[in-house]
């Protein structure tokens, strides 16, 4: 199993490589609290790129919104083909396996930004059925 | 210029009617001939989510489909004046356009199948006007929807429209869908009119909620199929099986690898969901 803090900070550089998702993310700035079950990181974006992903614990983080599940949930999510129902962040909003706090206007201006952001962990199918992962 | 332009058998034409009184200019796509089967689009976009239908020759053969876009909806206009008020979708509405719609071209007992909105709309037809129908489909079917997200997100001017609606639905496609027919899908919602996909869950999320109802459809009068994507996180396929309950005749299928939008999101995996369907309204049509 991949350690979940390696695949949490891989999606700067994967975000970063990104240029069409870093254009469509040109006038956002904001700090998102991502929780991974008891770890939490504070992601920094800047006119759509990943500036930084910090490790907590925090002692007073400061973030725009949060967005908080299990590892469980989030390894889950990341499976090439998840399974119904953790297949997609407002679907697990549905379910209660994700949590939405704080200011949501960042976050639904630019919601396919998010959507693809922290679904950059997800092999692809191609990709994953090629490397043997399921 | 081509002597051969690659033309699919679709022909779309405007349609002038009165609904609920008002004069209406609606866009009504169709191809194939036999037994009409009108297809409903769901709440936000259009008829084009029809198109795998439209272009399978084998259904063709024996049906004449027919996709009208809602007012409001995709080359249909709103009414004159509709500057003026926000846009809502009301059961009465949907009823009455749709029998404005199905009279206008003089259907004899046509199959209407609608998705989302449209298939919670089938069970209203079903309630009050089955002796018109022959057979009626609902595709991501339920009673009633509860609003898991905060509507005012879809029409308000600090979010552009288009991008919210597309990215909201988009995970209601299954992920295994093929991406051009995905990206199609979320495009017809990215192309909705302000507030229209609001406007449209208004009925989805509070005016069509049919549950105290449905117990009184009598498919004996009409056929109720129900089939549903297993990744519709909406219209879940546990909902469309709670509801089959409750419907005496009334047939569930849960569609795996399909979510919300089966006839947009991946056609021919549909289809295989819907020939026999198909098959048993033409054997009972024959049978009659």
């Amino acid at each position: 199993m991949t350690a979940i803090t390696a695949t949490v900070e891989g999606i700067a550089a994967s975000a970063n490589a990104d240029a069409w998702l870093v254009h469509r993310g040109r006038f956002l700035d904001a700090t998102f609290l991502l929780g991974v079950g008891d770890t939490s990181y504070l992601v920094r974006i800047h006119h759509g790129r990943v500036e930084a992903i910090a490790k907590g614990p925090f002692v007073m983080p400061r973030a725009t919104f949060s967005l908080e599940a299990s590892e469980a949930a989030w390894r889950t999510f990341w499976q090439p083909v998840p399974p119904p129902g953790c297949h997609d962040l407002i679907a697990m909003i549905k379910t209660g396996a994700l949590a939405l706090e704080g200011d949501q206007l960042p976050f639904f201006a630019n919601l396919r930004y998010f959507k693809e952001l922290l679904a950059l962990p997800r092999p692809s199918a191609q990709t994953a059925a090629a490397a043997g992962v399921r | 210029m081509s002597a051969n332009p690659d033309f699919e058998p679709a022909v779309g034409r405007y349609l002038h009617l009165p609904i609920q009184g008002k004069p209406h200019r609606l866009y009504v796509e169709e191809a194939g001939a036999g037994i009409p089967l009108v297809c409903l689009h769901t709440a936000g976009a259009d008829g084009r989510q029809y198109r795998g239908l439209m272009n399978d020759a084998e259904i063709l053969s024996k049906f004449r489909v027919i996709a009208f876009d809602m007012p409001w909806h995709g080359k249909s206009s709103p009414p004159s004046g509709w500057q003026r008020a926000e846009y809502k979708l009301t059961s009465r509405a949907y009823v009455d356009t749709i029998m404005a719609v199905v009279d206008a071209l003089d259907l004899d007992k046509p199959v209407v199948m609608g998705c989302s909105i449209g298939g919670r709309i089938v069970l209203h037809l079903a309630l009050e006007h089955a002796a018109r129908f022959r057979a009626l489909i609902g595709l991501e079917s339920g009673a009633h929807a509860e609003p898991y997200y905060d509507l005012d997100w879809l029409h308000r001017p600090d979010v552009h429209g288009g991008e919210v609606c597309g990215a909201m639905i988009s995970g209601l496609i299954a992920p295994t869908a093929p991406e051009a027919d995905r990206w199609e899908t979320t495009w017809h919602y990215m192309q909705g009119g302000p507030g229209v996909f609001k406007g449209d869950l208004h009925f989805y999320t509070a005016d069509g909620d049919v549950r105290s109802r449905v117990a009184e459809i009598d498919t004996a009068k009409c056929p109720l199929y129900l089939l549903t994507g297993e990744y519709d996180y909406s219209a879940t396929p546990e909902i469309t099986r709670d509801l089959a309950a409750r419907i005496e005749g009334a047939e569930a299928t849960a569609m795996p690898g399909l979510g919300h939008f089966p006839m947009s999101e991946d056609p021919a995996r549909f289809l295989t969901h819907l020939r026999p369907v198909l098959a048993r309204v033409l054997a009972a049509s024959k049978a009659s």
